[in-house]
Formats: C-alpha cells, structure tokens, sequence
C-alpha cells in the first residue's frame, strides 16, 4: 500500500456542491433616498442612479444623487442635533446608543451581510466572518469609551469637534461607515456620512438600524451620490472636520481645498504594502499569510500585502508553493459559502487592474495566472502573482487594489528593509519570521503604520491603524482614534 | 502552464534519508520549518467553515464511513460485544446494503483472534493496538512481543503508541529505533504510529514527530490513543496532513494519517474531509491512506445518510449500540 506510486493528486478534488446564501435575505427595497434628520427623503433634484451586483451586472437598487442642496440640509441637520442635543447628551447616554446600534448589528448580522456581497461583490465567508462582525465590535469598543473621555489621555473633559463630514470607500463599506462613526459619536460629534458610489447599499441599512436604536434625528445623516456629493461635503462651511478614506489622488485633492479652512483632516489613503519573508518563517503559516495578504477582498485592501520581499534562498519553493495555493482559490459567485474569490467591485476598478498587469508584462515578470473558470457576466479578474518583478516595475510602484502580487526578492534584512521602504506609501508591513529579534529589528525601521508580525490582514477596533506619507495622517482604532473626533 | 503542473508533486520513485545516528535525525528533524500556532488554528477553523451540501454532502457520508475504523478498547470488552462490531463493520446499516463496509475494526491484542475468525476473509481488516497501548511504558522487548502476538493471531494493521517520554527528552534516536524494530516485526501488517499529540502538546512536536515516524517506516501516522484529555483537533490534523504532503514530496513515499479521538458526528469528519481534500488532495482522499478512529461516529454518518436520503431525522435507537 505504502509503496504504490499515485499520480500527481489535484487539490480540491471532493467538488463542493454550490452552497448559495439566499439573495431574499437582504430584503432589499427598490429605491432609497437621502437620510436625513432622521428620516428618509427624496433628493431635491430628483436625480438617481443605479447600483449594480459586480458579480453578475444586474440592477440591485436605486439610489439618490444628492446635490449641494442636499448636503446642505444634512449639515444642517447635524448642526442642528449637534447644538441642542448631542453635545448635551452625557457619555454614559451616548454609549447606551453606540452599544444598542451594535446589537442591532449582530441581530441583523445575516442580512447586512448578503447586502454587502450583493453590492460590493466579496465572498459572502468575509462579509459573514469580517466585516460584519467586525463593524459591530467597533460600535462596542467605542460604547465603552464615550463615558470614559476624561481617561483617554486627552486632558479633562476633552471636546468635540462639531460636524464630521466623513468619505468611506467601496472596499469596506458598512466596516469603513462603523470605524468613521463609532468613533466620531462616542467623542460627542454629529455626523455626515457620504458612502462610495458604487456600495451605498449597506449604509442605507445602517440608517435604518439608527433609527430602530432611536438615535436623536440629525445626529447621523447619509447622503449617497458620486464625486460631487463628496467635493460639496468637503466644501461645506458648515463641516467642521473633514474625515476621508480612498485613493491617494483624491486625498490630495481633499487636502487642497480644505487648506485654507478652518477644518480638520485625517487621511486613510492608498498603500503597497511589503511582506517580507525570512528563510526561517513557518512556511506553511506564511503561505496562507501571503494569500491571505492579497487575495482577501480580491486584494480591495488599502493595507494589502501586494509585494512580496522574499528571501532569495527560498524564493523558488515559495514561489512554487504560493503558485499551487493560488490554483487552489476558488474564484466565482460570491454568493456561494466556499468562494474564496469574489467579483471586482466595478468596470473601473477592472480596467485598471487589467491595464497595470498588462504593464507589468510588457515589463518583463513572469505571469501566474490561476487557471480559474470566469463567469461570463460581471466584473472578474483571475488571482495572478507576478515573479521577477524588480523596483522599477510599476507593479511594483504602484497600487494595484486587486488580486495581483509581486515577488521580488532579497539577500539581507537590510536590502529588505530598504526595498520595503522605496515607495511613496507607507501604510502596512509584514514580517515573518520565527526570530523575535530578526522580527522586531526590521519592524523599528521599517516606514509604515501598521507592522504584522507572522500574520497579515488582522484586524481589531483595540488597535490604532492608519498610515505615514502619502498613505496618509490620523489614526482610526483605539485610543488613539478618539483623537480625531476630539478638540485636543 | 497547465493545471497539472501545480498540483502536490510525488516523485515517481522512493528516496527516503537513511537515518545512520542521533544526531542526523535531530538535523533532519530540527531542520523543518516551525508552524505557527495562531495561522495553523486561523487556517484550520477557515476550513472549516466549508459549507458541504447535497450530492457532495452524500459522497463524502459514505467516503467517511469507509475510512472508519470502528473501535473498541475498554478494559470490559467481551468477545460477544467484538462480534457484534465486527457484523457491524461489515453491514453498517443491514437494511440496506449500498452502505459501505468500514475500513477495519479495532481492538485490543488478545481479542485480534476473536474479530479475526469472526471476520474470516470479508472485506474489513483488523487492526489491534499494540506496544503497551496506551502508555507506552513497557520494554522494547515486551513491546514487540505484544506486536508479535497480535499479527500471529491475524492483525493486518497494528496501531502502536511511541514513547512520549524519550520523545521530549530528547531521547529521538530511540524513538525512532522502537518504531524501526515495530515496523520490522509487523511484516506485512500495516503499522500506523501513533504520535498522542496531547502530550505532545506543541505543533513543532507534532511535525517533528511525524516526519521522524515516518522516516523510521510508519505506514500511517495517528494523531491519539483516545485515552488522553486532548485527542485529534482540526489544527494537529493540518499540521500532520502538511506533514505527509512535504514528506511525500522530498521522498516519493506516501504515508496516511489517521485521526483518533472525540470525532464524535458527521459535522466533525466532514471538517477533517476539507482538511484533507484542500491540504494534501485527492490521492489521499480513499481509506488506503486516510482513517478516523471512532466508535459513536459510524451511527451519526448512519443517521445523516438517512436525513439525506429522506429529508427527516430518525431515531437515534434506529442504529444498533455496539
């Protein structure tokens, strides 16, 4: 028996029937309107547009464009609750708000998350496992603090801002709307929130959830629209803080037109984040480290761990494994409890990925792609990994936000720190190894605001996260994520 | 590329490290990568949140039931209550015979002669545990006396225990010395080493552990006795299926493992199914190198083929006990 000799084996050969989470579930309403003061309501100009299902293209819902009118009424809106109710509202009341809105979470945890795959395309085990559970811990980590302001290291009775007008991205929708506002309504502030074009859906829910928690009216208000929504929130007299997360040209921007106000900012931006591998990680860990790095979201991760510094003396049998593990994702309806692999949020999203990683091979790397099946509508884009990349490569420049890698290698901890550290970015780092000493050495000098050790991809509202250079300022987590919302 | 090419790669013919001194097998065994506790648990518990449904659900049922190795080992064991296993083994379910047979029945030495005359030349082996099962304290030569017996009596599988003591002290040479004396003595029985992760207690251990049973010629590698507080967890099986996959691509030579130990419902063998199916594939996915060793597992795979088939629960006392 022992002996016999069996032919090479395919991984993943028990086929999995489709196991597909229920669409009904999300109990999704044809249209929405702006929520504001407390209720929903048809924008002034009557505009609308569409969001669709990446996975397939059809039409989920409509969704209303606000205008500057609107922004307008919402700002006021939350000036209004902010002066004669939520800055008089104690912390220990504030907190019994933030803890019931995430029970709320919890309870209608399931729902939120087929909402959150429906529109933003990820694997339904993510938005179940992270990002749903993970939005609800934020609302009660930050409960417990908003009675506890005067320990938080701030002074005594540190201040509110006021008015935060805050930007989420499409990468996390409902996770990027629960780390903005927990926060920002456990330090005392009132808030305009502006959910990405593409994902408004799951913010849409949350205002629903707020209004079954009987938040006051006013002190969350959600306009969804496009750019010019968000360019009229930032622009807004009104708005005494500008909180924002997305791309680094659009920051910029931010960064710009609110230099000449009185507003606050904090920036989450864009990063390219190293993994730097040592011949002595624990191979096995380190792989799905990897994996986990890049193809988590479909690599829609500001903070993914989209090069890969490898130790040149295992850089074949990492390659080697990485590639066998990469054939093994399964690619397809996010829908399906055993997808690995979603859809690219949207057309634009895939356009880019598609124009970067045809750079890369005019560049001159070697190419993996998995031999995956496409489904034929939608927005889909197969786990590739590209080796031989070198620092010149724009693959290795600049931000992809897909599941594309890039491999380059190393021969000292100190070519791998200085390789790690020759981009613009400065956002999240990985380390693997099994020598503290090795680990902790390369952490101290390595220029980024979040730094893995034997892991990648963790999260917890406990810990602050943020980033450094043009990957942006301020921090969001913790203790140090009150600073934000909190006139210090 | 093409597909094939990405797959776990078997060379085609056995170079396993001859092992000349202590201090080669401590090379070779401190040489392994370390695992990491925290990604092996992340990994294992990710696997299993595999949702295994319908036709799947089905096959991979009556793939679990033939990998059984239904298991008796109480002090109180009759010869009655091994026959009434052994009619088990081979008719699961008596009322309706497309129900597999399970892999082998297993019990203690002296009652390997009862099961072996009872299951004359059907279609179930008989494995017996040997070497002063469960501690493992007794000499060498008592030891491969006890495996002596138990193949002369009809064993075709020997599942012995490896001194856990002369393992964390240090002492690997004779670890791997008694497993090489075993493994002469089976002959033709298999012989599956149990490694009792529950004392071993850390992953590097039990990698370790595992590459150092099969470099001395183990057939199988099992992770427990039963008989301890800790038996198989989802993340010792990862690590043992990593295990085998690596050993199996350095030598050529392909080793089962054998989870034992509190694998009590359908649930849990489906978990260590997906392990097995997204670590090491499908070459092991067949009873010649994949086990669960379980005795209140078989009746719960009975009930939920059932539920399958018809869409409701029967009764538990549907199934025979023993």
């Amino acid at each position: 028996m022992t002996e016999k000799k069996l032919a090479n084996s395919q991984l993943g050969s028990l086929e999995y029937d489709p196991a597909p989470e229920s669409a009904s579930i999300a109990r999704l309403k044809p249209s929405y309107g702006l929520f504001i003061d407390g209720s929903f309501s048809d924008p002034s100009k009557h505009e609308q547009f569409v969001t669709l299902n990446p996975a397939n293209e059809e039409v989920i819902a409509t969704v209303a464009q606000a205008s500057a009118g609107d922004v307008d009424a919402a700002v006021a809106a939350a000036r209004h609750a902010y002066e004669t109710v939520w800055s008089k509202t104690t912390g220990a009341e504030r907190s019994k708000y933030l803890f019931r809105i995430a029970r709320l979470i919890q309870e209608r945890a399931r729902e939120l998350a087929v909402v959150e795959t429906l529109d933003n395309g990820k694997p339904i085990r993510e938005s179940r496992d992270v990002d749903i559970p993970l939005a609800a811990a934020h609302f009660f980590y930050y409960a417990g603090w908003a009675d506890k302001l005067d320990h938080a290291g701030f002074g005594a009775d540190p201040r509110p801002i006021g008015v935060a007008g805050q930007i989420i991205p499409w990468n996390f929708p409902l996770l990027m709307a629960a780390w903005k506002l927990a926060p920002a309504l456990a330090a005392g502030n009132t808030c305009v929130l502006k959910p990405a074009e593409t994902t408004p859906l799951s913010a849409l829910i949350l205002a629903e959830i707020l209004q079954q928690a009987e938040l006051p009216p006013g002190v969350v208000n959600i306009v969804t629209g496009n750019g010019t929504t968000g360019a009229a929130l930032v622009d807004h007299p009104g708005v005494d803080k500008i909180a924002f997360t997305g791309s680094t040209d659009v920051g910029r921007l931010i960064q710009q037109r609110v230099a000449s106000s009185q507003k606050r900012l904090t920036l989450e931006l864009g990063g390219k984040g190293a993994n730097i591998v040592f011949e002595d990680a624990p191979i096995d860990e380190m792989i799905e480290g990897i994996i986990d790095g890049i193809f988590f979201n479909q690599g829609h991760v500001c903070c993914a761990g989209s090069r890969l510094l490898v130790q040149e003396s295992i850089a074949d049998e990492v390659l080697r494994r990485l590639v066998r593990r990469v054939e093994q994702l399964r690619v397809g309806d996010p829908m399906d409890k055993n997808t690995d692999v979603g859809a690219i949020n949207s057309a634009a999203q895939l356009a880019r990925i598609q124009e970067l990683t045809a750079f890369g091979e005019g560049e001159g790397a070697t190419r993996y792609t998995s031999s995956c099946v496409l489904p034929e509508n939608g927005y889909w884009f197969a786990p590739t990994i590209f080796a031989d990349v070198s620092q010149s490569h724009r693959i290795a420049r600049e931000e992809i936000f897909g599941p594309v890698l890039s491999v380059l290698t190393f021969r000292t901890p100190e070519e791998a720190v200085a390789k790690a550290n020759n981009t613009n970015y400065g956002l999240a780092c990985g380390v693997w190894s099994e020598k503290g000493s090795r680990t902790l050495w390369v952490a101290q000098r390595l220029r980024a605001g979040v730094i893995w050790a034997n892991t990648y991809n963790r999260f917890d509202p406990t810990s602050p996260f943020g980033g450094v250079r043009e990957s942006g300022f301020g921090r969001e987590g913790g203790r140090h994520g009150l600073e934000a919302y909190l006139n210090v | 590329m093409s597909k094939d090419d990405y797959g776990v790669k078997i060379p085609r013919t056995s170079t396993v490290p001859a092992v000349g001194s202590e201090a080669q097998l401590r090379a070779l065994l401190t040489a392994l990568s370390g695992v990491d506790a925290v990604g092996a648990e992340a990994r294992a518990a990710q696997l299993a949140t595999r949702s295994i449904k319908k036709s799947t659900k089905l096959a991979a049922i009556d793939l679990a039931i033939s990998m059984v190795d239904l298991t008796t080992l109480e002090g109180a064991d009759t010869p009655g209550r091994v026959s009434s296993l052994c009619a088990k083994a081979l008719r699961p379910d008596p009322r309706d015979l497309t129900v597999p047979s399970v892999a082998a029945v297993c019990v203690y030495p002296d009652l390997v002669a009862h099961a072996r005359s009872v299951l004359a030349d059907a279609p179930v082996a008989v494995a017996s545990v040997a070497t002063a099962f469960p501690s493992g304290r007794a000499s060498l030569n008592v030891k491969l006396l006890d495996v002596h017996e138990a193949v002369a009596a009809g064993a075709n599988e020997i599942d012995m225990v490896i001194d856990r003591g002369a393992f964390l002290s240090g002492r690997l040479g004779q670890v791997f010395d008694e497993v090489a004396a075993v493994k002469e003595t089976c002959g033709e029985a298999h012989l599956k080493v149990i490694l009792e992760t529950g004392e071993l207690v850390t992953y590097d251990n039990v990698r370790r552990a595992s590459w150092l049973a099969m470099l001395a010629g183990a057939d199988f590698i099992k992770t427990s006795t039963g008989k301890v507080t800790v038996n198989a967890t989802t993340p010792v099986a990862l690590v043992m299926l990593e295990a085998v996959r690596d050993f199996a691509e350095t030598t050529g030579r392909i080793v089962g493992v054998k989870v034992a130990g509190g694998i009590r419902n359908t649930k849990d063998a489906m978990k260590y199914l997906v392990l097995v199916n997204e670590t090491v594939g499908s070459t092991w996915l067949t009873p010649d190198l994949f086990r669960f060793g379980a005795s209140s597992l078989l009746n719960d795979l009975l009930m939920q083929r059932l539920k399958q088939q018809r869409g409701a629960y029967v009764r538990p006392d549907e199934f025979s006990g023993d």
